[in-house]
């Protein structure tokens, strides 16, 4: 059973205490700075953005089919059972590939460091797989950040909006885009107005289906293609072979000819 | 011919001594320092000139070796050793290349053993590592013949017929999957640039460039050399090319149409102005003039279509790779000039490695109608311009 958390914009009051215990808890340094930063970097791994009195929070939404794992060529990223998308900092090699695949621009960069990570919300796994919550769900006062089993959250999300339509957007982005996430957000405004991309725009397909759908045919393409060039060049030098073996024959001819002339 | 000579000594030691400065920053300060790159450019004009340009700018090894070796086009083995160095250098310059872009370069053997076979990357990796050493032992003959050690130069004649067919095979898929490298990107890459089709575009693209730079390159080390070229031998890399160049507007018009952007591509916007660039030097200039014979017939023609196409093509991974992103990030990215110049310093590598290459090696034959002497005696075949329409396909 894949673990999701929640995010319920309207319950949020923007005190920023998950920023800080994400920070704790990724041995982050964290101060009036930082959090007056309204956006996920390098450093700030989750990040409170304000509108007037509305809320909403960005981390990594943890997709059930994550573009980033599916594109790093030493696999450095991979998507846990527990729905955590996790980082390898030892195998990589630094190719940013990630960065550029993902349609939510979660993955940032240590544009400064001379052995530079890639940093992102990794959700917490030690904490999960000891059964605890993730960090900033413990710490959240008003529950605006629940952390559960993927399917009793949508459940959950679902009946929040059935029993108070005026306050929510009919919508849970991360239900179904691209292929469904393991953040799953309510809101009263669009999560667009706040650097997330339209659900329109990134579609419902599973990123890795769009580079899939050409790899999947690289091992038959490799022994088609082989046989195809070996064939041509067999061909063509075949050709030759055979204009090769008949002049010499042709010379062979009429040195015994030659032969024959002269012994007569 | 002393203080032109001189100048360029100048030109590429002032080159040499500028990139030797961005070095530094890069290994001392880190990618953020050297480089204008960021959350939003991950991806910078490193992976699009070195990286997309530079193996498409190499493609010519290939396409040279597939017309001589798999379609007989006997005429072209004058041009092929150079074909292939360029392509060796290359691609050599390339993995140079990466080593500046990657953030971790110091790993970049965990390709090989932390291998995640789903990723683009990773099969353009391995194609390129296998490349590069098919290429080198296309180069060998080359050192062996300068050393006149004969037994070595009929091994690599024995698993000549496996390099060839494994160098195109290799060549066809990383060369089609540096286009692949953008299918993931659909909600970020500009429509006029993302295409299903971009793997064909860049396979189709490559071919073409192919074909421009032998020409390119034959011509430029010629006069270089103070040597006689065969005119015949531009001629058909010419024909070739206008084929292919065909080809390729095809494809790219068959694209726009199928997926409804006729309409938009010719409304005045900020994409369209370098969409229209490349149209008009890949295509419209460089096929108007290959259309008429006397160009087709002069070297100079040929010369100068040829660098337009390659300016052309240039533009258009560049456009693939940076101006594509700039209107979903929401603002421009303009490289550092320290990455320009580590990329001159390595392209001034190249040229630099090029030269001392025709000059210590026999890459180019002693006089320019002698045969190749290391390959076997072929019956030479003459064969038609349909049968090189296909290599250039």
């Amino acid at each position: 059973m894949s673990k999701a958390l929640l995010y319920d914009s309207t319950i949020c009051i923007g005190c920023k205490q998950c920023e800080q215990a994400c920070a704790t808890q990724n041995n982050i340094p964290y101060d009036d700075t930082i959090a007056a930063e309204e956006k996920t970097s390098a450093h700030k791994l989750t990040a409170i953005l304000t509108h007037g009195d509305k809320f909403m929070r960005r981390l990594c939404m943890h997709c059930e089919t994550p573009a980033c794992a599916s594109v790093c060529p030493v696999g450095a990223f991979h998507k846990t059972k527990e729905g955590p998308v996790v980082y390898d900092v030892w195998k990589c090699i630094g190719c940013r590939y990630c960065m550029a695949a993902c349609a939510f621009n979660v993955p940032k960069y240590e544009w400064g460091s001379l052995n530079p990570r890639v940093r992102k919300c990794i959700m917490c796994p030690d904490r999960i797989a000891a059964g605890k919550q993730t960090a900033c769900a413990e710490i959240c006062p008003t529950g605006a950040t629940k952390f559960g089993d993927r399917d009793d959250l949508i459940r959950e999300a679902k009946e929040r909006i059935q029993q108070n339509p005026s306050a929510y957007l009919n919508r849970i982005y991360g239900l179904n885009e691209v292929g469904g996430t393991c953040l799953l957000i309510l809101s009263s405004q669009k999560v667009e107005d706040y650097g997330y991309p339209a659900s329109a725009k990134i579609g419902d397909t599973p990123m890795p289906e769009y580079t899939g759908r050409v790899m999947e045919r690289v091992p038959d393409f490799i022994p088609v293609w082989s046989l195809v060039l070996g064939g041509i060049y067999w061909i063509s030098h075949r050709r030759e072979e055979v204009a090769a073996a008949e002049s010499q024959e042709r010379a062979k001819a009429r040195e015994h000819d030659k032969k024959n002339g002269s012994s007569r | 011919m002393r203080i032109k000579l001189t100048f360029w000594r100048t030109v590429f030691l002032v080159i040499m001594a500028l990139g030797l400065y961005s070095t530094y920053v890069r290994y001392a300060h880190g990618l953020g320092a050297v480089s204008n790159m960021s959350d939003q450019f991950p991806w910078g004009f490193w992976i699009g000139f070195d990286c997309l340009c530079g193996v498409m700018l190499a493609a010519g090894g290939f396409c040279i070796v597939g017309a001589v070796y798999l379609f007989n086009v006997e005429s072209l083995r004058s041009v092929m050793r150079p074909a292939i160095l360029t392509a060796f250098l290359g691609y050599l310059l390339f993995i140079v290349g990466l080593l500046f872009d990657l953030g971790r370069p110091w790993f970049i053997w965990h390709q090989l053993i932390y291998m995640n076979p789903r990723s683009v990357m990773f099969e353009v990796g391995m194609c390129v590592m296998t490349y590069t050493t098919v290429l080198f032992f296309e180069f060998l003959p080359n050192v062996f013949e300068r050393l006149d050690w004969k037994t070595p130069i009929k091994w690599i004649h024995k698993i000549y017929p496996v390099l060839i067919v494994l160098g195109i095979l290799l060549s066809t898929l990383h060369q089609s999957s540096l286009g692949s490298l953008y299918l993931i990107m659909p909600s970020k890459l500009h429509p006029f640039w993302y295409s299903p089709a971009l793997p064909f575009f860049f396979f189709g693209s490559a071919v073409a460039v192919g074909l421009a730079m032998t020409i390119f390159e034959s011509t430029q080390s010629a006069k270089a050399l103070g040597r006689h070229l065969e005119l015949s031998v531009l001629v058909r890399l010419g024909g070739a090319l206008l084929v292919a160049l065909w080809v390729n507007a095809l494809l790219r018009l068959e694209d726009y149409f199928h997926r409804g952007l006729l309409g938009q591509i010719v409304k005045p916007s900020y994409e369209a102005y370098f969409l229209w660039l490349v149209l008009a030097l890949s295509f419209v200039i460089t096929i108007t003039l290959l259309s008429f014979q006397k160009v087709r017939l002069s070297p100079k023609g040929l010369y100068l279509a040829s660098i337009i196409c390659l300016f052309g093509f240039i533009t258009n991974r560049l456009n693939v790779s940076l101006i594509g992103f700039e209107t979903y990030v929401g603002h421009h990215y303009v490289p550092k000039w320290t990455e320009f110049s580590v990329t001159l310093m390595i392209v001034a590598l190249g040229f630099f490695l090029f030269a001392v290459a025709v000059k210590y090696l026999p890459i180019f034959p002693k006089e320019a109608l002698a045969a190749d002497p290391t390959t076997e005696p072929a019956v030479a075949v003459p064969l038609g311009e349909p049968v090189l329409e296909n290599a250039g396909d």
